[in-house]
């Protein structure tokens, strides 16, 4: 006999109590310390701290650590506490010529002033299992050291710029719009463009509804926050021929950059502190127009930490985005189309309501099963051989 | 919980919100767009209702929650939990005990009263959302009043069913002039819509809230030869014998066995208790 389903609290508790012990796995292994995941998994910190949108290396640790290594539960954890905190205001732009860069490349020019400086990278490791790392307390060999060249570093698309060659970064009349101010937690800015927009010019996707069509402030700040795996996606579906815009890396750089902040009381800006960011500049094609004659455009790409695969992709995203500033016909490619992107790029927003579905819906799948019900007796009524 | 404040966001978050819900008051059935915060609970979870139930509430209010009809579901618990920790209200079961009652999927049984507001959570507030994906498009079709896209859905549902096959989530018209996405709620629960009681539509994700005053005409779409029917499974309730109440369905044994019982726990206990 069936009674009315009660216990769903205490369900709940006892499955968070679960939970905890599946998180803390075998206790007779170590407990992970945060400085652990923080110094030895920074990479996965890396990509809470872009999609989480909060620059903070040991609270990304703990969202690790608590989400048992789900970066995008990190990333949602990290997210929920950063709505909660006060907003004093924003940030200058930052200022990525000034970087100190722990790597820099330029698939566009063999040498260039500031060198090409390859930097922590996987890409020419052999992908084999080091098995060395398995057994515990291998010691890294020491790595050699160098000074790094004084001065900052110029960007690449300047020497292009010097010709002509490739367009303006953000022109005033919003054609060809540069990447915009930046934000500390959100947009962020080429240093080269110096424009004269204050952030109240900037729409601030955290704390105003999405409104389209998003200018392309607004498009790279979700695309700066937008899921690595879904903008990897949509950057290689525009390679491989839909909005095909072939990129070359003019530049990728990373390192760390100062973050100032003007104090009203003062009325100059300070230092408020130092952050790691990954900035990739495409250099794209464009055939030309009328009247405009034949010139390389931009993608642009900003991201937190060492992401290169998040930024080199957004650079390609974003420059699929600009069909229409460029003058580009709409292919019917879904890396065009910036409602289908943005709508869909927040992976926190996706995995929500997809796994929504796990929820009970059967009020209405009752309705449902009811109509279908009503429906095949109306069938079966006029016409039996159908409902056979 | 004293490190957050009342029930859980910031008062300039709650001021923005309840600016959105006035506006939603001021134009029935307008989707008001806000700035929806992430919340401590995932989105599909009823962040949008959590969000103006958190903007609704005072410390006098005594908060009710319900998924499916019922105050014990997994989900309504934890949000009635979250309440009880953020904001410390006295919450109930009892549908005529509460002041605000947020809901997902259904209305309750028992008619609310002027002192009520009921929050429902809306996963997708644009009843033309899966006719026209595009919200830049759905919002001038609104602004237009150009819904001839829904009535021809509807119109190709009887060509080809005979009947209207929506059974959830039916589309209504407010005060003739928004149509109206009223939550995945069954469409037995339609007709309950003109009530006394303010009802307010928050969709998180979506960033949308919108609202219906006390007393708002809210009429379900259909054709004159084709009226829209409030339908129900056709049996009366397995526990309290109730036949006017909406009924979920229960697979009783492993032969199939099929039990029909009041989707509104409260209504059904109450029931239950009058009779003993």
């Amino acid at each position: 006999m069936y009674v009315a389903v009660k216990g769903g609290e205490r369900a709940i508790g006892n499955a968070h109590a679960w939970l905890a012990e599946e998180r803390r796995g075998n206790r007779e292994v170590p407990e992970l310390s945060l400085a652990q995941i923080r110094e030895q998994m920074s990479l996965a910190v890396n990509r809470v701290m872009a999609e989480g949108s909060l620059y903070d290396p040991d609270l990304a640790a703990l969202a690790i650590k608590q989400a048992r290594g789900d970066l995008i539960e990190a990333i949602f954890l990290i997210r929920a506490y950063r709505t909660t905190l006060p907003r004093f205001g924003y940030t200058l732009a930052i200022k990525t010529g000034g970087m100190v860069c722990d790597r820099r490349i330029s698939a566009t020019f063999k040498d260039l002033p500031g060198g090409q400086i390859l930097g922590p990278t996987f890409d020419y490791t052999h992908r084999l299992l080091d098995f060395k790392l398995a057994a515990e307390g291998g010691d890294v060999p020491d790595t050699p050291t160098s000074v790094p060249a004084a001065g900052p570093v110029p960007h690449v698309m300047t020497f292009l710029n010097q010709e002509g060659l490739i367009e303006e970064a953000g022109r005033p009349d919003g054609a060809n719009s540069g990447p915009a101010t930046g934000q500390m937690t959100g947009a962020h800015q080429a240093a080269q463009t110096h424009d004269a927009r204050t952030p109240d010019d900037i729409p601030d996707l955290t704390r105003d509804p999405l409104e389209l069509p998003a200018s392309r402030a607004l498009r790279l700040q979700a695309l700066a926050r937008a899921d690595e795996g879904f903008t990897l996606g949509l950057a290689y579906s525009t390679q491989r021929g839909y909005a095909r815009n072939h990129a070359f890396v003019g530049e990728l750089r990373i390192g760390m950059v100062t973050v100032e902040m003007e104090i009203p009381e003062l009325g100059f800006s300070i230092e408020i502190g130092e952050i790691t960011v990954t900035e990739c500049e495409s250099v794209n094609q464009f055939k030309g127009s009328k009247t405009e004659a034949p010139q390389f455009t931009r993608g642009y790409g900003l991201v937190f930490g060492q992401s290169e695969r998040k930024a080199i992709s957004m650079a390609l995203v974003d420059r699929a985005l600009r069909w229409d500033e460029l003058g580009e016909d709409f292919a019917g490619a879904p890396a065009q189309d910036a409602e289908f992107v943005l709508s869909h790029s927040d992976n926190i927003q996706a995995t929500g309501f997809l796994e929504h579905i796990k929820l009970p819906h059967y009020v209405d799948f009752q309705s449902e099963t009811e109509l279908v019900r009503k429906l095949r007796r109306e069938v079966a009524a006029s016409c039996p051989e159908a409902a056979e | 919980m004293s490190d957050y404040n009342f029930a859980y966001l910031d008062e300039q978050t709650k001021r923005m919100i309840r600016r959105a819900i006035l506006k939603g008051l001021a134009i029935p059935g307008y989707q008001v767009p806000f700035a929806s915060r992430e919340m401590p609970m995932p989105y599909g979870w009823g962040t949008g209702g959590v969000q103006v139930s958190a903007a609704t509430l005072t410390p006098d209010d005594r908060l009710k929650v319900i998924d499916q009809g019922a105050d014990d579901t997994t989900n309504a618990v934890s949000i009635r939990t979250f309440f009880e920790k953020t904001a410390g209200v006295a919450t109930t079961e009892r549908t005529s005990d509460a002041t605000v009652i947020q809901t997902r999927h259904r209305i309750p049984e028992v008619p609310l009263t002027e002192d009520q507001i009921l929050v429902y959570q809306v996963p997708i507030p644009e009843p033309l959302r899966f006719l026209e994906p595009r919200e830049t498009e759905t919002r001038r079709m609104h602004s237009l009043e150009e819904y001839g896209l829904m009535h021809v859905k509807l119109y190709e549902d009887i060509s080809q069913h005979g009947a209207i096959s929506t059974s959830y989530d039916y589309p209504v018209k407010v005060e003739g002039r928004y149509v109206m996405d009223p939550s995945p709620i069954p469409k037995f629960d339609n007709p309950k819509m003109e009530m006394a009681a303010i009802q307010l539509f928050g969709a998180g994700r979506e960033q949308r809230i919108y609202a219906l005053p006390p007393y708002t005409r809210v009429v379900s779409l259909d054709f004159d030869d084709y009226p829209f029917e409030a339908s129900k499974a056709d049996h009366p309730c397995g526990l309290c014998g109730a036949e006017d109440s909406y009924l979920d369905e229960v697979i009783v044994d492993d032969d199939g066995g099929r039990m029909f019982v009041c989707s509104d726990t409260d209504y059904c206990r109450a029931r239950c208790e009058a009779a003993q």
